[in-house]
C-alpha cells in the first residue's frame, strides 16, 4: 500500500516540487503558487494520516531503502513528532495560501525563486521532524538554515542583507557545534540512530566525551531556537524578511528547532540523565525565565510592529523552554502545547502585520490608528491573537500558560510562577499599545482618517487564512481537550 | 603530560584550528575574513571526523580476496564528512553571494562602516 510509504513521501513531495518549481515557473510564474499549494496540501494530508496512525498503533518506524535501522536511515515517528509535523504542514499551508498576493507585490521578479526556496525550507523542517537518524537531522537542519538565510536575504530593504549575513554566521556556528556533538557521540557509541544511541549511551554517562557532546548540542540548539542570550540573529532577520517569510520562520522554524532540542534531550539522552545526573533542565529553566522577561521588556521598546513581534517571539520561546526546563508532567504539557499555540498566534500576528504592509505600507505601531475602519476583519484577527498572547481565558494562550503556572506551583517554584504572571503583564503593555491605536485613536487623528470611507479589506486568499488561524486561537482555547489529548500522551512519553 | 599532548596531537590540531576559525568569525571586522574564519572552523571539524575514523595501521576499506584479515579504517565518518563538506560549500556560496549584494548596496564590506550606514 502507498500509505506505508507516507513518511518518506512527506519529504519527497515538497522536495520534488521545490526542484520542479523553476521549470514550472518558466511556463507561467503563476503556476508556482498552485504547485506549492498542491504539494503542501498533500503533505498536510499525509501528516494527518500519520498522526492518526500513530495515535492508534503507536510508534511508526520507516526504513529507508529497507535497510535495517542501526545501519540504514530510519524515519521514526512517535506522538511528539507526528504532532509537530501536523503543526508545520498546517501553518505552512495557511501561509502559502496567503503568500500569493503578498509575494507578487513584495517580490515581483523573484516569485519563481521564492517558491523554490520556500518549498525547500518546508522540506527541511519536515525532515528534521520526521527523521530518527541524528546525522540526517543535521543535514535537514542545514537545508532549513540555508533556505532561511536566502529567504531573509531577498527582503526588500538593504538591512535584510546584513540580517541574513549575521543569521548565516550564527547559524553556521550552531550547526557546526551540532556536527561536533554528533561526532563525539559517534566516537563513543559507533552509531547514529537515535533509538540505538539511547540504548548504547546509558553505560557511558560518566564519560567526559558524552558530557561534552551534550554541551555542544545544547549550545548549538540554543542558537537555532533563539534562546536568550543567543537570540541576537532573530529580531533583525524577522523584521527585514518579506512578510510571508517572517510568518513561516516565526511560526515553524524555531518550533522545529525546539522539537529537535527536546528530541536530543529526552530520546538520545534520557530524562534521568538530563534531569537528575547533569541537571541541565534546572539551568534551562532559569535561562528561559530570563528570556521571557528580557524578550518582553525589549518588545515594549519597539515601534516597528514586526520587530515587536520578533522580540515577543524570544519571550515565547522562553515559555516552551521553561516548560521543558521545569520537567514535571504539567509543565511539559504546557511547554509542548505552547509549540502549537504559539505557532497559531504568531502566524496570525505576522500575517496581519504583513497584510497591513501589503495594503498601506505601514510598519509603525503609532500609524495603526484608523486601520479599524479600513480593515475591520484583519484587525479583529489581530486583536484575537494579541489577547491570546496575553493569555485571556478562552484563548489558546491561556491554556498553555495555565499548565505552565500549575507546573511551577506544583513544584513549589514560585519564582517561575511570578515570572509567568509578570510576563503576561508586560505582554499586556505592548499589545495594548497596538490595540489602543487600532480601536481608540486620539480624536483629531480619527477625524483625519475618516475623510475617505473606502473600505479596502484584503483579497480573499489573504483574508481567509488569517481568519481561520485567528478562529483556531479561540476554538482550540475553548476545546482545549483536543490538542491536550495528544499533548498529554507526549508528556507521558517524555517525563511520565 | 607530553604523552597527553603528543599522543593525541590530531585532536589538538583540530581544537587549535577550530578556535582560530571561531575567533575570526566573531572578532574580524571584514565580512569576507569572517567567511574565511567560518571555513577554517568547519574544516577543523572535518579533520576531527576524519581522525576519529582512523584505525592505527589500517588501510583503505576495500575488500578483495586474500585480504580479509587486513585492518581497515572506519569509512563511515569519512562518508559523513563528505556530506558536511557539501553543506560547507553551499554555506560559503550563500554567504559570499550575500556579501556581494552587501557590497553593491553599501559599497563596503567592513562591518563597522555598514553599521554606520544603517544607522543613518
Amino acid at each position: 500500500m502507498i500509505t506505508e510509504h507516507f513518511p518518506i513521501l512527506l519529504i519527497v513531495v515538497p522536495l520534488t516540487s521545490a526542484l520542479s518549481t523553476p521549470l514550472i515557473g518558466t511556463l507561467n510564474k503563476k503556476y508556482c503558487w498552485y504547485t506549492a499549494i498542491f504539494s503542501i496540501s498533500l503533505s498536510l494530508f499525509m501528516s494527518l494520516y500519520i498522526l492518526n496512525a500513530v495515535m492508534h498503533t503507536g510508534r511508526i518506524s520507516y526504513w529507508l531503502g529497507n535497510w535495517e535501522p542501526p545501519y540504514g536511515i530510519e524515519y521514526a515517528i512517535d506522538y511528539l513528532n507526528s504532532y509537530v509535523l501536523v503543526i508545520v504542514t498546517f501553518i505552512a499551508l495557511a501561509v502559502t495560501i496567503y503568500s500569493k498576493w503578498s509575494v507578487e507585490k513584495e517580490l515581483p521578479e523573484k516569485t519563481v525563486l521564492f517558491y523554490t526556496v520556500y518549498l525547500l525550507l518546508i522540506t527541511g523542517l519536515l525532515g528534521i521532524t520526521i527523521t530518527g537518524d541524528i546525522f540526517n537531522l543535521y543535514v535537514f537542519l542545514e537545508i532549513t538554515s540555508l533556505s532561511a538565510y536566502t529567504l531573509v536575504a531577498i527582503g526588500k530593504k538593504r538591512n535584510a542583507l546584513v540580517a541574513s549575513y549575521n543569521y548565516a554566521i550564527l547559524g553556521t556556528i550552531s550547526a557546526t557545534f551540532i556536527l561536533i556533538a554528533i561526532g563525539y557521540l559517534y566516537m563513543v557509541t559507533g552509531t547514529l540512530n537515535m533509538a540505538d544511541l539511547s540504548t548504547k549511551l546509558p553505560p557511558l554517562y560518566d564519560s567526559k566525551v558524552v558530557l561534552t557532546a551534550l554541551a555542544f548540542f545544547m549550545a548549538g540548539f540554543s542558537i537555532k531556537v533563539a534562546l536568550f542570550p543567543l537570540h541576537v540573529w532573530l529580531p533583525d532577520a524577522y523584521t527585514h524578511a518579506p512578510s510571508v517569510v517572517s510568518a513561516i520562520l516565526a511560526a515553524t522554524s524555531t518550533k522545529v528547532a525546539a522539537y529537535a532540542m527536546i528530541r536530543v534531550m529526552f530520546t538520545v539522552f534520557s530524562p534521568e540523565f538530563i534531569i537528575v545526573r547533569v541537571n541541565i533542565t534546572h539551568i534551562l529553566s532559569w535561562i528561559a525565565a530570563f528570556a521571557i522577561i528580557v524578550g518582553s521588556v525589549l518588545a515594549i521598546a519597539q515601534v516597528d510592529i514586526k520587530k515587536m513581534l520578533a522580540y515577543s517571539s524570544v519571550a515565547q520561546i522562553g515559555y516552551i523552554m521553561l516548560g521543558i526546563g521545569l520537567s514535571t508532567k504539567l509543565s511539559v504539557t504546557g511547554g509542548i502545547l505552547h509549540i502549537l499555540n504559539h505557532a497559531l498566534m504568531k502566524a496570525t500576528l505576522f500575517l496581519v502585520a504583513g497584510a497591513v504592509i501589503y495594503k498601506t505600507g505601514i510598519r509603525n505601531i503609532e500609524e495603526y490608528r484608523g486601520l479599524r475602519r479600513e480593515m475591520p476583519l484583519t484587525m479583529l484577527a489581530f486583536t484575537i491573537a494579541a489577547l491570546s498572547m496575553i493569555g485571556v481565558p478562552g484563548t489558546v494562550g491561556f491554556v498553555s500558560k495555565w499548565y505552565l503556572l500549575l507546573g511551577a506551583l506544583h513544584e513549589g517554584k514560585w519564582v517561575f510562577a511570578l515570572v509567568l504572571i509578570l510576563s503576561s503583564l508586560l505582554m499586556l503593555v505592548y499589545f495594548w499599545r497596538v490595540i489602543e491605536n487600532i480601536y481608540f485613536p486620539k480624536m483629531h487623528v480619527a477625524v483625519a482618517m475618516d475623510g475617505g470611507d473606502k473600505k479596502k479589506e484584503l483579497p480573499y486568499t489573504m483574508l481567509v487564512p488569517i481568519l481561520i488561524l485567528a478562529l483556531l486561537c479561540i476554538a482550540l482555547g475553548i476545546l482545549a481537550f483536543i490538542p491536550l489529548k495528544i499533548v498529554g500522551m507526549i508528556s507521558q512519553m517524555l517525563v511520565g | 603530560m607530553i604523552e597527553f599532548i603528543l599522543g593525541k596531537y590530531n585532536y589538538w590540531i583540530y581544537i587549535i584550528l577550530m578556535m582560530i576559525g571561531f575567533y575570526a568569525m566573531i572578532a574580524k571586522n571584514n565580512l569576507v575574513k569572517k567567511i574565511i574564519g567560518m571555513n577554517i572552523f568547519q574544516t577543523a571539524v572535518f579533520l576531527f571526523y576524519i581522525s576519529i575514523g582512523d584505525v592505527k595501521g589500517g588501510t583503505a576499506p576495500i575488500v578483495w580476496e586474500g585480504m580479509e584479515k587486513v585492518i581497515y579504517v572506519n569509512p563511515v565518518p569519512h562518508v559523513l564528512i563528505l556530506t558536511a563538506i557539501v553543506v560547507a560549500v553551499s554555506t560559503t556560496a550563500v554567504t559570499l553571494a550575500v556579501v556581494i549584494r552587501i557590497y553593491e548596496e553599501f559599497g563596503t564590506i567592513e562591518e563597522d562602516r555598514i553599521l554606520e550606514a544603517l544607522e543613518d
